[in-house]
């Protein structure tokens, strides 16, 4: 008998209560999105998939100097060095391997001339393991960039061409 | 004859394309309410607003694989779904949808069989609805599938007898058994059109037998059957592909059948404004008001967490059996006397 | 031959197969599928009475809640086709199976044999159903006028048999810890703390 007035009770009292919140919440902003078309925008320093920048002319940035190799906690950089038509060095080969890396962005910090970063990109995933070493191709910015660089770069001009530092 | 039987075969292919339609739909719209009941946005890649995830969920349940594991009852394992599925369909068939009407030169009863025990029927085919959930789980030769087996053969006895006394009450002010004599005893001409319906009349009854109902389909929050934090699935952990799927389905039309009987006896069936001069406007009343059952439901699947198994058990035989008792007997005592 | 016929033969045709297949089975389970299907067949032959009622009542009573209690108690027990149950019974019980079996055959004949001789006889296809048999109002009131006593002493005798499985499963008090105070061990110390 009292069991059965407590729950009489309770479908009158209790119950209401709890389909008014759960309505009230039917109509409120769902907090995730509609995830595969509309993407939430990473922080500034968030440390997604790598790139290379380039100097305002397009050539290349990176010299090739192995620090970032050396500065890699998971040995995922690898690198070989060659000269281009005017003598200066450069990368000929440039890999990373995404797998092995941990996204730590000590690269970012070792680099001299400022031309690794860590990007925005986050969604890699593919059905094969070849496809995570990226190479140069994958990683330089396009020459004539389309968007703004999304990390500052400080020594924007090049050197080499005697041209006056911003610094 | 040959009338006959085409108008049948008509009405029969309008009402089974409409129930599973709508058991196709349930399933968007239960991941689509309580994805915002949750601040979710639910299914939106299939289609606009992803209209078309039921389509997709049935391709891809097709197309997967069927597995039957090693030790199974083979025929019982393969009966299971079948017993499931159909006899939730086969309620449809005594449920009226529609005022009576002339189509083309012919007068068409909206209803596929006008039984005089209509409600009888109904709960007939409830109780052999029970062996397909049991036998699942007894067939699989799973520990989780038995378990939910027999949860749910428990549970359904237990909630059954309170099922069944709750609508005695409308059946003993009806006077009938037929559900298109209690639909028409629910018509009312003046402007508060919904006056005569039993719920005003049986407003516990109808409690007792929309929380029955909620039982006997193991919904949320009665779904011990199927408790996926102890029980992974269920009775139906073991199955797979169009076998699962047909105890989706199953479950889904359960749902909508229960809504459908539910209307049509307390929410007045089809009846509602405009009946007498649009007749197929009935139609449209009777799938609102199962609409608004639907999504009672699903609402109360978003807002309140599962029973343990003893307060079940204590609730359907402590609390609705006695009140489903008292009910009966006060709504007959009322009866005898005249005072209605 | 007409439909009425057709269905006749087919729903008794498959009652007398399930109960024939429900006998033959090992496997406990499937006898009471056969079971099921001989019961569903029944009814049928009740609906083509015109007792829609009494259809009803047996698919909902016996397939619907006793049928599933059996089931339920087959599956508790958890008894498989491969055990072996029927073997190692007493030699008197296949003597008492033959004279029983008999003693059926020869009241099934005379039940036969009266019907088809005496058209006029009770039981048998060759009465005249009356126009309300089995339906709701016919059944009500023979069950709360003529046969009153005998329903309520079939509902003082069922009242009996709960009382009885009530008393049964509660098991005697002064056992004290016995396997249901393991079971219910830990509810009754949340009981306790909550106090």
């Amino acid at each position: 008998m009292n069991d059965m007035l407590k729950a009489v009770g309770n479908v009158f009292l209790k119950m209401p209560k709890g389909f008014v919140v759960t309505f009230k919440h039917l109509f409120k902003k769902p907090v995730t999105l509609d995830y595969p078309r509309k993407k939430k925008p990473m922080t500034p320093r968030y440390r997604g998939k790598h790139y290379l920048e380039r100097y305002d002319d397009g050539t290349e940035r990176c010299v090739c100097c192995g620090l970032c190799a050396a500065a890699c906690p998971a040995d995922a950089i690898y690198m070989e060095p060659e000269e281009n038509e005017k003598g200066e060095r450069r990368a000929s080969l440039y890999e990373i391997n995404l797998l092995r890396c941990i996204f730590c962005g000590f690269c970012e910090e070792a680099c001299p001339e400022e031309a690794i970063f860590l990007g925005q990109e986050y969604e890699f995933s593919d059905d094969n393991r070849n496809s995570f070493i990226v190479d140069k191709d994958d990683m330089l910015v396009p020459h004539p960039r389309k968007d703004n660089p999304l990390k500052r770069i400080y020594r924007r001009v090049r050197k080499v061409y005697g041209v006056v530092d911003e610094h | 004859m040959l009338e006959v039987i085409i108008a049948s075969s008509i009405k029969v292919v309008f009402v089974l394309a409409a129930v599973l339609t709508g058991c196709a739909y349930s399933t968007y719209l239960e991941r689509k309410v309580v994805g915002h009941l949750q601040h979710r946005i639910g299914p939106s890649y299939a289609g606009p607003y992803g209209l078309l995830q039921p389509i997709a969920d049935a391709v891809k349940l097709m197309f997967k694989e069927d597995v039957v594991p090693d030790k199974v009852e083979r025929v019982t394992f393969a009966l299971a779904p079948i017993i499931s599925f159909a006899p939730a369909l086969l309620t449809f068939a005594v449920i009226p949808f529609a005022k009576d009407d002339n189509v083309f030169g012919y007068d068409v009863k909206m209803v596929l069989s006008d039984l005089n025990i209509g409600i009888l029927f109904v709960f007939a085919i409830t109780s052999i609805g029970v062996y397909g959930i049991v036998l699942a789980g007894w067939s699989s030769g799973s520990k989780y599938s038995l378990m939910g087996g027999i949860r749910s053969s428990a549970q359904m006895i237990s909630y059954e007898v309170s099922y069944g006394l709750s609508i005695i009450g409308v059946i003993l002010i009806a006077n009938t058994l037929s559900l298109r004599e209690l639909v028409d005893q629910q018509a009312s001409t003046s402007i508060w059109f919904f006056a005569n319906w039993y719920v005003f009349k049986q407003p516990l009854g109808f409690l007792l037998y929309l929380t029955c109902a909620i039982a006997e389909t193991n919904r949320l929050p009665f779904d011990l059957p199927e408790a996926e934090s102890e029980l992974v699935a269920g009775y139906h952990t073991e199955y797979s592909s169009m076998r699962f799927a047909m105890f989706f389905i199953g479950e889904y039309a359960n749902m909508l059948a229960v809504s459908a009987v539910g209307a049509t006896l307390f929410f007045g069936g089809w009846q509602g404004p405009f009946v007498n001069e649009v007749p197929f406007i009935g139609m449209f009343w009777f799938a609102l008001k199962v609409f608004i059952f639907m999504f009672f439901y699903i609402w109360l699947r978003g807002t309140f967490p599962r029973f343990r198994y003893d307060q079940l058990m204590n609730f359907g035989w402590k609390v609705l059996l006695p009140l489903a008792l008292f009910n009966t007997m006060v709504t007959g005592l009322i009866v005898v006397k005249g005072w209605f | 031959m007409n439909l009425d016929t057709i269905i006749f033969l087919v729903s008794a045709v498959v009652a007398v197969f399930g109960g024939t297949m429900m006998i033959a089975q090992r496997n406990p389970v499937l006898s009471v599928l056969y079971l099921i299907l001989s019961l569903v067949a029944q009814a049928v032959l009740y609906v083509q009475l015109g007792a829609l009622f009494l259809g009803a009542v047996l698919i909902i009573v016996y397939s619907g809640a006793i049928l599933v209690l059996f089931l339920f108690v087959i599956m508790l027990l958890n008894l498989r086709g491969s055990e072996d149950f029927g073997h190692g019974s007493k030699p008197i019980s296949g003597v008492t199976k033959f004279v029983l079996a008999l003693l059926f055959v020869f009241e099934l004949i005379a039940i036969v044999r009266t019907s088809l001789l005496q058209a006029d006889s009770p039981i048998g296809m060759m009465t005249a159903v009356p126009v309300d048999f089995g339906s709701v109002k016919a059944v009500a009131t023979l069950l709360f006028t003529k046969y009153l006593y005998p329903f309520e002493l079939a509902g003082v005798l069922l009242l009996a048999a709960i009382v009885g499985a009530v008393v049964m499963t509660k098991g005697p008090e002064d056992e004290g810890a016995g396997a249901t105070d393991e079971l219910y061990g830990i509810a009754d110390k949340e009981a306790e703390g909550e106090k």
